[in-house]
């Protein structure tokens, strides 16, 4: 628990300037370092043929996200399978299999990460530096753009949220707003993704990778060395050791909510995280730009408090999960129990793997430094439902994304409680925005039980490694961790099949497209409505009545559903342990 | 008019539910409700019925024991007929109060008014536009406004309120309404409603639900619900799946159990009562509103727009002193003041010869005196006799009278104005010829009570504004001793609409309270119209409710009904759901028992035997219906507080209640079946 207090810490202390900061690069006004940037910026502005300062309504928004997301992922996905005829391919990888690079496409491309192939072993170092790595920086600027442009229209735009009332012309007597019933003006997309992208991420990249460097983990376009290995009782004569450019794509994968590591045992490996600073580094990595985000909150909207209601909330669930990972695994009855010892991480200890397996899934990152199928049955569950929540802290973007949809729906039952028309900063919830809620609601049981039930339904496609309860937690941590687009996985699966492949390509991009355009959609609803002030009979969220509230409505919408799923998989698993 | 006297009656505050016969109707209801079409206007209980339907097939074909299926089926069936009783006995309550107001609509004969006299017809024949002739002890044959003359009416049929009221043609107060009774004198009626669509018929539709629509929120919640529905089927369909990979086979019957228990029965059920029992309070209270959405959009109302006449104040204004300027004597401004208002039949000129007399004035009434009529140009009223010229009226007015007559304006009268105006009293000021004498002090009073129903209305973040005629000074007074929080001095009729559109602007909910012709726009234009039912007929054609005492502080009440049937319909959401917990540790180990001992860890009730607690969960889901059916009806209690203590205070009653109490009820049914059967 001291090594996780001392993360919350050091992120609090670092998370706090950067969201300022982040704050000022998303407003977009102009701000120091603008000279550098823009220079980098404006000819990718030109090249684009966009404004920066030109605006787009939701609808424009969204179609600007999904164009980009399907040029980029088609360029990446014929990188992956044209990867042996291309340059920088000193290991002279083969190409892919189609289904395999179509899985890993939509995997990076959703900021997910889950790995159904070996880095060090099936891609070259092009594909890696441009494909993974290129897609690790951006996409996860991709969804903080999408959340950003959801915080605009749920202030009324970007307009409004400049200057509140601007739009409202004063001393008119119209019966309503003017601009009520318009769609507002929620940002610009390409500036949007553009910008944190050179003036946050990549410096952040660029710092951490230095530092991981300096702890020893690779960093060489060079070819991996060819060694005899000294335990001799091992009998193999000869190991090649694979190496590449490492740092910079583990502090991208670490940063940017991604997970996806070079090498397929990902920061277990000692050449990916090669030391306890190392660890702490790359744990600490997990949550900074989520923690940021948080903090970018309140400045972003001029609405401080706002920014304590959401890390407040988010602090209080990762204190809690994180907590119940760390006695499951270092405490519980099970946590020494002699099955689980098979695969278990012994160098850098059972607190470290529980503080990674806890915070990873609470982040949607999906890195691990120990193999999550070898954890207590419980540490298993707790990530399991950290990943179900998907908002404890979330992805970078997503996870405010969904932040906010439990934020409404709680907003909707709350604000029936106290006898008034539901309403979040004054603009009403009502039936099309309860109904898109409501979709989004029933999307995640549909898919995650639904291709779990299929895939347990069909022995020939499960291929897994373990039977009984152990095995339906396998299936189900698959498809969860592919919806909540973590990427971390069970492991012990045979997943690079077609069944594998296809099927999780296609929760991937559920999970991750529906759950960031649904959000602004609905505040694209919302923006155009008539905007009350806050009154004394108005529901202020940020109240600790309403955090608690908000809690137990994630609670009671996420894990009631999965309850059957999960007592099937981990608590029977945990009961037949203790039963051994 | 017999029948009026059980009105109040049935309108007293807490009826009881219900009596023998309605239990007895709204029993047969609850299997005509069955019907699909019904069914399908909430998808929980359409989920509910198909489960009933598949655990019967299963106790027919099935190879378990058919009598627990047939258990399972009755209890599931009797889930369903709960819900639709709860919904008939809302809806019997509605009748209730319908029956009573269709006494009032009998068929009357018509006295119609043509160029060649009068022609008996029935009243169901009138049209609008019809003249009508209603003598004393007649009932009136239809909705109308007074063409020509003054009554007192007994309107108890619809209100049900004894006390008569005056109606007068010309005025704000010439609505009359069909079937209620002249007591006195004879008026000449235009008729205004078709027949069949007259003021009760649709009252009588309104609350027999006969057309209800589902109101916004109401909506929203439907789909949110379904969604909930959904999602435990999907939950519950793709269990067997991941149950048979660890070799484990699930009865079907338990599926359908477990489906039931986790799906939100108890708000499913119970939300078509709310709905209605939302209107019926409303009408409880002698509003009528004309939607269930008026209603919930009452709980929403920012701000309350009202006029001070006959609101805030009683409307007359009563001299309560008289003071002479400088040098005059009290008794001589008293006796002039006497002389110029004995043939003024307001009540403030009334006031002044009360206040006079019991100042001791000896002064008789003249015999050649000539009286003269305040009117809106002349602003002023008073007497010419023995050659005394004395007049009475609005500063101003008699400034200007006494410079004419060559008399001046003395300053000290400015300063004395501007004091009584402050004060929040009317001056009026006394000349006689071109002297001026002083003043007299007509001051408004304000209602009992008003101050504390507007610091209730404040406590549930409603602001009220005051519309007056008065000058800003006395709109100040009054609106301080009233404990308004704004005011409009001097306003005109336009300025209300202007002010609802500036409020409405600033994003605000506006209910507006009017009786007035020109109050129509108004109304129109307000988000909550509420007209006064003795206003004009324009006025009620343009509210969304009618308050059929015309208190129009009475949208206190309409506020608070609003807020409940939300926060009911909040309340039972969140405890429905909360339920889901409970039934899960009942239901869960009793599915997984036999296939998986270790399971039995879960069973934290201690629950006798599997068929017992999926027996006890069903029943508990089944009789919170019922047992809700009085909440549902009547509202969440409501307190006037901030939004986040209501919030605290509804989520510990019915989030952590709804947590703890199936735990309690499921263990105690448990308990009562293993005693029963043995098992």
């Amino acid at each position: 628990m001291t090594e996780f207090l001392l993360v919350i810490a050091l992120v609090v202390g670092l998370g706090w300037p950067l969201g300022r900061y982040l704050a000022a690069v998303m407003r977009g006004a102009p701000m120091r370092g603008d000279r550098v940037f823009g220079s980098i910026e404006k000819p990718i502005y030109r090249l684009l043929g966009t404004d920066p300062a030109c605006g787009m309504s939701w609808r424009g928004y969204t179609k600007a996200f999904v164009l980009s997301n399907v040029l980029l992922g088609a360029f990446v996905w014929v990188l992956f399978m044209a990867q042996a005829w291309l340059p920088l391919n000193p290991d002279a990888i083969p190409n892919m299999r189609w289904d395999l690079a179509l899985h890993t496409m939509v995997s990076f491309l959703t900021n997910t990460n889950q790995q159904h192939y070996s880095g060090q072993a099936q891609l070259s170092y092009l594909s890696q530096m441009v494909g993974i790595v290129g897609l690790q920086v951006v996409t996860p600027m991709m969804g903080l753009a999408m959340v950003v442009a959801t915080l605009r229209a749920l202030f009324g735009g970007r307009e409004e949220m400049r200057q509140p009332g601007v739009a409202v012309v004063h001393g008119q007597f119209t019966s309503s707003h003017v601009g009520e019933g318009v769609d507002r003006d929620v940002g610009n997309y390409f500036a949007d993704v553009i910008r944190p992208t050179f003036r946050f991420m990549l410096p952040l990249c660029l710092v951490w990778s230095l530092l991981l460097t300096a702890q020893g983990v690779p960093s060489t376009l060079a070819a991996g060395p060819t060694v005899t290995p000294v335990d001799a009782s091992a009998e193999l004569e000869q190991q090649k050791i694979p190496l590449g450019p490492v740092a910079p794509m583990v502090a991208a994968k670490q940063l940017g909510s991604n997970g996806g590591g070079w090498y397929g045992p990902n920061s277990s490996v000692a050449l990916e995280n090669p030391t306890p600073f190392s660890n702490l580094l790359e744990t600490l990595a997990i949550l900074l730009i989520p923690v940021s985000i948080a903090f970018m909150v309140g400045p972003l909207t001029r609405r401080r408090k706002l920014t304590a209601l959401v890390f407040g909330t988010m602090l209080a669930m990762s204190l809690a999960s994180t907590g119940l990972s760390l006695w499951s695994e270092a405490y519980s009855t099970t946590a020494t129990d002699a099955a689980l010892m098979e695969g278990k991480e012994v160098r850098l200890g059972v607190e470290a793997s529980a503080l990674w397996s806890g915070l990873t899934t609470q982040v949607n990152n999906g890195s691990v430094n120990s193999m999550h199928d070898s954890l207590a049955p419980l540490t298993g569950m707790v990530a399991m439902t950290n990943m179900l929540i998907n908002a404890i802290w979330g992805g970078v973007g997503c996870g405010l994304s969904q932040f906010l949809v439990y934020l409404l729906l709680s907003v909707f039952l709350a604000g029936l409680m106290t006898g008034r028309t539901p309403e979040l900063f004054g603009r009403k919830v009502e039936a099309p925005e309860v109904r898109l809620l409501a979709l989004l609601v029933l999307l995640q049981p549909l898919v995650i039980l639904g291709f779990s039930a299929i895939t347990l339904a069909i022995p020939a496609i499960t291929g897994n490694s373990n039977p009984a309860f152990h095995g339906i937690s396998q299936v189900f941590y698959e498809y969860t961790s592919a919806y909540a687009n973590n990427g971390s996985g069970f492991e012990g699966l045979g997943d690079a099949t077609y069944w594998w492949n296809l099927s999780c390509a296609a929760v991937l991009a559920l999970g991750r497209f529906p759950s960031l355009i649904v959000p602004l959609a609905v505040a694209g609803l919302m923006a155009r409505k008539r905007v009350a002030p806050e009154g004394p009979g108005t529901l202020r969220v940020e109240s600790a009545t309403f955090a608690l509230t908000m809690i137990a409505v994630i609670v009671i919408l996420t894990v009631l559903q999965f309850m059957p799923a999960l007592t099937l998989g981990p608590v029977a698993d945990h009961l037949s342990l203790i039963a051994q | 008019m017999t029948e009026a006297t059980f009105k109040s009656e049935t309108r007293a505050n807490h009826p009881a539910l219900m009596d023998a016969a309605a239990f007895r109707k709204a029993s047969i209801q609850s299997f005509t409700k069955l019907a699909p079409r019904h069914l399908l206007r909430s998808p929980v209980m359409a989920v509910v019925m198909a489960g009933t339907l598949l655990s019967a097939l299963i106790a027919l074909f099935g190879r378990g024991s058919a009598a627990f299926a047939w258990t399972v089926t009755l209890i599931l069936l009797l889930t369903v007929l709960f819900a639709n009783f709860a919904e008939a006995v809302a809806e019997a309550r509605g009748r209730g109060q319908a029956a009573s107001l269709r006494n009032a609509r009998r068929d009357l004969i018509a006295r119609k008014l043509e160029n060649d006299g009068e022609h008996p017809l029935p009243a169901s024949q009138l049209h609008p536009g019809d003249l009508v002739i209603v003598s004393e002890g007649e009932l009136i044959p239809a909705d109308g406004e007074i063409e020509r003359g003054i009554a007192t009416i007994n309107e108890s049929a619809v209100t049900g309120e004894s006390a008569p009221v005056l109606r007068e043609a010309g005025t704000d107060r010439s609505g009359v309404i069909g079937g209620t009774k002249v007591l006195s004198d004879e008026i000449v009626v235009r008729v205004t409603a078709e027949p069949g669509h007259s003021f009760l018929d649709r009252m009588i539709a309104l609350v027999e639900g006969a057309n209800r629509q589902k109101t916004p929120n109401e909506i929203a919640l439907t789909l949110l619900l379904a969604a909930m529905a959904l999602t435990f089927l999907i939950v519950v369909a793709t269990l067997p799946a991941l149950a048979a990979f660890v070799g484990v086979q699930v009865d079907p019957l338990l599926l359908v159990a477990l489906l039931v228990c986790l799906i939100p029965t108890t708000i499913g059920g119970l939300l078509p009562a709310i709905g209605i029992a939302g209107m019926n309070r409303a009408l409880s209270a002698n509003v009528l509103a004309k939607s269930g959405k008026a209603v919930e959009v009452a709980g929403d109302v920012d701000v309350l727009l009202l006029d001070k006449t006959g609101t805030i104040t009683f409307g007359d204004r009563q001299a309560t002193a008289f003071h002479p300027l400088a040098g005059i004597d009290t008794a001589l401004l008293r006796d002039a003041a006497l002389l110029s208002s004995l043939a003024d039949p307001t009540p403030e000129g009334k006031s002044i010869v009360r206040l006079a007399r019991d100042l001791k004035s000896a002064v008789t009434e003249p015999d050649h005196a000539h009286y003269l009529q305040f009117t809106a140009q002349t602003r002023m009223s008073g007497v010419d006799v023995d050659g005394r010229v004395i007049r009475k009226g609005a500063g101003d007015a008699i400034g200007a009278h006494v410079i004419a007559l060559g008399g001046q304006v003395v300053p000290e009268l400015a300063a004395r104005i501007a004091q009584i105006a402050r004060s929040g009293a009317t001056p009026l000021v006394v000349a006689e010829g071109k002297h001026i004498l002083g003043l007299v002090e007509l001051s408004d009073v304000v209602k009992q009570g008003v101050k504390e129903k507007f610091a209730r209305l404040r406590a549930m973040g409603v602001r009220t504004v005051m519309i007056t005629g008065d000058n800003p000074l006395t709109a100040a007074a009054i609106a301080a001793e009233a404990g308004v929080d704004d005011y409009i001095a001097e306003a005109r009729p336009e300025d209300k609409l202007a002010r609802i559109r500036t409020e409405q602007a600033g994003g605000r909910l506006v209910a507006m309270v009017g009786d007035g012709t020109n109050d129509a726009p108004a109304l129109a234009q307000a988000d909550v119209g509420l007209a006064m039912n003795s206003g004009t007929q324009a006025a009620k054609e343009a509210g969304n409710m009618v308050d059929l005492d015309s208190d129009p502080a009475k949208l206190l009440a309409v506020v608070e009904v609003g807020k409940q049937q939300l926060i009911t319909r909040g309340a039972l959401t969140t405890f429905s759901l909360a339920n889901d917990v409970s039934k899960y540790f009942a239901i869960l180990p009793a599915i997984f028992a036999a296939a998986i001992p270790q399971m039995a860890v879960l069973n934290v009730m201690a629950l006798s035997s599997p068929r017992n607690a999926v027996l006890a969960a069903l029943i508990f889901n089944a009789l919170i219906i019922p047992a809700l059916i009085p909440l549902a009806l009547r509202g969440v209690r409501f307190k006037p507080a901030s939004a986040v203590s209501l919030l605290r205070r509804n989520m510990l009653v019915y989030g952590v209640g709804g947590v703890l109490l199936p735990f309690v009820g499921i263990k105690l049914i448990d308990l009562l079946l293993s005693a029963v059967t043995g098992a």
